[in-house]
């Protein structure tokens, strides 16, 4: 589906490269043919669905599974046939994997160990990575003596200590709680800003706002295939497809001259049925069918008179305007801006991609 | 009410279990050297001549080098064969992962009569060397259970994290994979220890005119004769067994297998079988 898209910076190569990856377990297709290029410095996201093969083309990355077809280059290095061990990445593991029978400034010096790391460097590394997920005083305790958060710290630490080029990150925050997963998503930004430019952040993850907070940009999957590859921002404003729409953000697709369109909630306002319309904006009558108070916004699901459905969204900021006017089963007129209309058919994807890479940001 | 009655049931059945072993170590201090109750006196005259017995000594010394020797090869081979098993598909391998586990629920006489005819028929001598193949049948089972169960509860993680962190194939053996299964492996072989100790069925087949301390209390007891020293003997080969299953049944409970949120590498807990320390594959 991707193409090759050249490098903002202008590296000499991607720091990580896929070509035509292929993997198959038994009769089911993890990934057809994958196409994927994530430039040096990237805080790249994988994001789709479980079983859509993000995890898969990680564990390719590392080296953990070999590609039934095609291959994967590291800076330009193909390194398909090299074992885990001989690859510059290294991977932070979903249940973190720390070695239980090992302290945790153990766990950390690891990594320079088996590299032959003599044992006073070693310390200062390993006590230098714990520095930089401020676990420095914990060195001393077991795995099983931290708390899960902690943990995860611990595990990033010790995927960081050998200074890899790339950084593999397999739902790093999955089994942390909402508050302690948003921080950590703003601490793993800190950290890859930290580590300057040479180290490139390969995540993956299912929750889309994560992906938006974190990344420099996104490739959406879904059955083995890349659907889109953007910036948050192009990924969210102009989906490529009805798939991307709808796994980022609400699927709200409408018919518009014979073609299928998405139109986020947010961008539609609501305005009394009698209302004109105003210039240069689509709109349509409706009865509002439900109401969500969601605390900072609300949510109104909306049937329109010709039968398709629309959801719109409004920030909670104005309390006195017209709360009567949007209870349910109220008539309302929906209006919003025809550039903020995405054609999401198959058909129309490519274009609609190709249209917004020519628009400079 | 009907927690004390279960309290009172519990007690009873306990007893039931230990009340005779009580009595042999009781007749085992008996000044007499007839078993009559009550008992006429105390007395330990009867540790020293058993010690002093050279039949004893000698058994009691092969028992020690049979079981020692069959513990060993059944950790060397008993761990090899839980990591491939565990680690690798291969043709035929449900196939020998039943075979291995099969001296366990064959009835000794079985296996006994079976390695008999086998070293008739390629006329091997009677020997340590053959006591211990005997012993070694069953023991290997012990350790292989041990060790499978811990690397099949074990995160598959571990590895990759290590291979991933630049360990190679051995490295990540000797580092995580050995240390991982290591309290398994000593469980494993105490057990193994304790089961070769005590062992008669398969001895009696493979030792020829040999005794092993068990068939030399066997034979006693049999013939009615020393039954004070055969006393003492018992009470000490109780002593013996019970530490290393004691010492096994701790060392299989705190792993420190970590268990994390995401539900992988959660095992039952119940490591109180007495045979199998860990829960069997």
């Amino acid at each position: 589906m991707s193409e090759v898209q050249p490098d903002p910076r202008g590296a000499p190569a991607p720091a990580v490269s896929a070509r035509g990856l292929r993997k198959v377990y038994g009769d089911v297709v993890a990934l057809a043919r994958l196409e994927l290029d994530v430039w040096p410095g990237e805080f790249f996201t994988l994001l789709g669905p479980s079983g859509s093969g993000k995890t898969t083309t990680l564990r390719l990355i590392a080296g953990f599974e070999r590609p039934d077809a095609g291959g994967v280059a590291l800076d330009g290095v193909d390194v398909t046939s090299r074992p885990p061990y001989q690859r510059d990445v290294n991977t932070v593991f979903q249940d973190y994997a720390l070695f239980p029978h090992m302290t945790i400034a153990e766990n950390v010096a690891y990594g320079l160990m088996v590299n032959g790391v003599g044992r006073r460097a070693r310390a200062a590394r390993a006590a230098e990575a714990l520095r930089l997920v401020q676990l420095a005083e914990l060195g001393a305790r077991k795995p099983i003596q931290l708390s899960g958060g902690q943990r995860q710290r611990v595990a990033l630490a010790r995927a960081l200590v050998n200074r890899p080029r790339v950084l593999l990150l397999d739902e790093p925050l999955g089994a942390l709680d909402l508050k302690l997963r948003q921080d950590m998503q703003l601490e793993l930004k800190r950290i890859q800003r930290e580590l300057s430019e040479d180290v490139t952040f390969v995540y993956v993850t299912h929750d889309q706002d994560e992906a938006l907070t974190m990344s420099d940009r996104i490739a959406v999957f879904s059955t083995g295939r890349i659907e889109q590859v953007g910036t948050p921002r192009e990924i969210y404003e102009r989906p490529a497809n009805e798939f991307v729409a709808g796994f980022v953000g609400t699927s709200n697709v409408v018919a518009r001259d014979g073609r299928r369109c998405t139109v986020r909630p947010e961008k539609i306002r609501l305005l009394p049925p009698d209302a004109a319309a105003p210039d240069g904006e689509l709109s349509e009558l409706g009865v509002v069918r439900e109401v969500v108070y969601l605390g900072a916004t609300t949510r109104y699901v909306v049937a329109l008179d010709n039968g398709e459905t629309l959801v719109a969204m409004r920030q909670n900021d104005e309390s006195e305007d017209g709360a009567a006017s949007e209870e349910r089963g109220r008539r309302v007129r929906l209006a919003w801006r025809a550039q903020h209309m995405t054609a999401v058919d198959g058909f129309a994807a490519a274009d609609a991609q190709r249209e917004h890479e020519e628009v400079p940001q | 009410m009907a927690r004390v009655a279960l309290r009172v049931w519990v007690a009873l059945i306990v007893l039931f279990l230990l009340f005779p072993i009580l009595l042999i170590a009781l007749y085992a201090f008996n000044e007499s050297n007839v078993q009559s109750w009550p008992l006429p006196g105390l007395s330990t005259k009867w540790f020293a001549s058993t010690f002093h017995n050279e039949a004893m000594r000698q058994a009691l010394w092969l028992s020690v080098r049979a079981a020692l020797i069959a513990t060993t090869i059944a950790i060397v081979l008993g761990s090899m064969a839980a990591f491939a098993v565990h680690r690798f598909r291969f043709f035929g391998r449900e196939t020998v992962s039943f075979l291995l586990v099969l001296p366990l629920a064959l009835p000794g006489i079985i296996t006994g009569m079976a390695l008999n005819s086998f070293f008739a028929w390629g006329t091997v001598d009677f020997s340590l060397t053959t006591i211990v193949i005997g012993h070694a049948t069953f023991c290997i089972v012990t350790v292989y259970n041990n060790a499978l169960a811990r690397l099949r509860r074990t995160q598959t993680s571990l590895v990759e994290a290590s291979m991933d962190l630049g360990a190679d194939g051995w490295q990540t053996f000797r580092h995580v994979t050995l240390p991982m299964v290591a309290t398994a492996l000593v469980a494993g072989g105490l057990l193994a220890f304790a089961l070769s100790f005590d062992e008669v069925i398969v001895t009696t087949f493979t030792a020829g005119a040999q005794n092993t301390l068990p068939l030399w209390i066997f034979g006693n007891i049999r013939l009615g004769q020393q039954l004070p020293q055969v006393n003492v003997v018992v009470l000490m080969v109780i002593v013996v067994t019970i530490v290393p299953v004691t010492l096994a049944q701790r060392l299989t409970r705190d792993t420190g297998v970590l268990r994390t949120g995401t539900g992988r590498g959660r095992a039952d807990a119940s490591t109180h079988a007495a045979v199998a320390a860990e829960p069997a594959p």
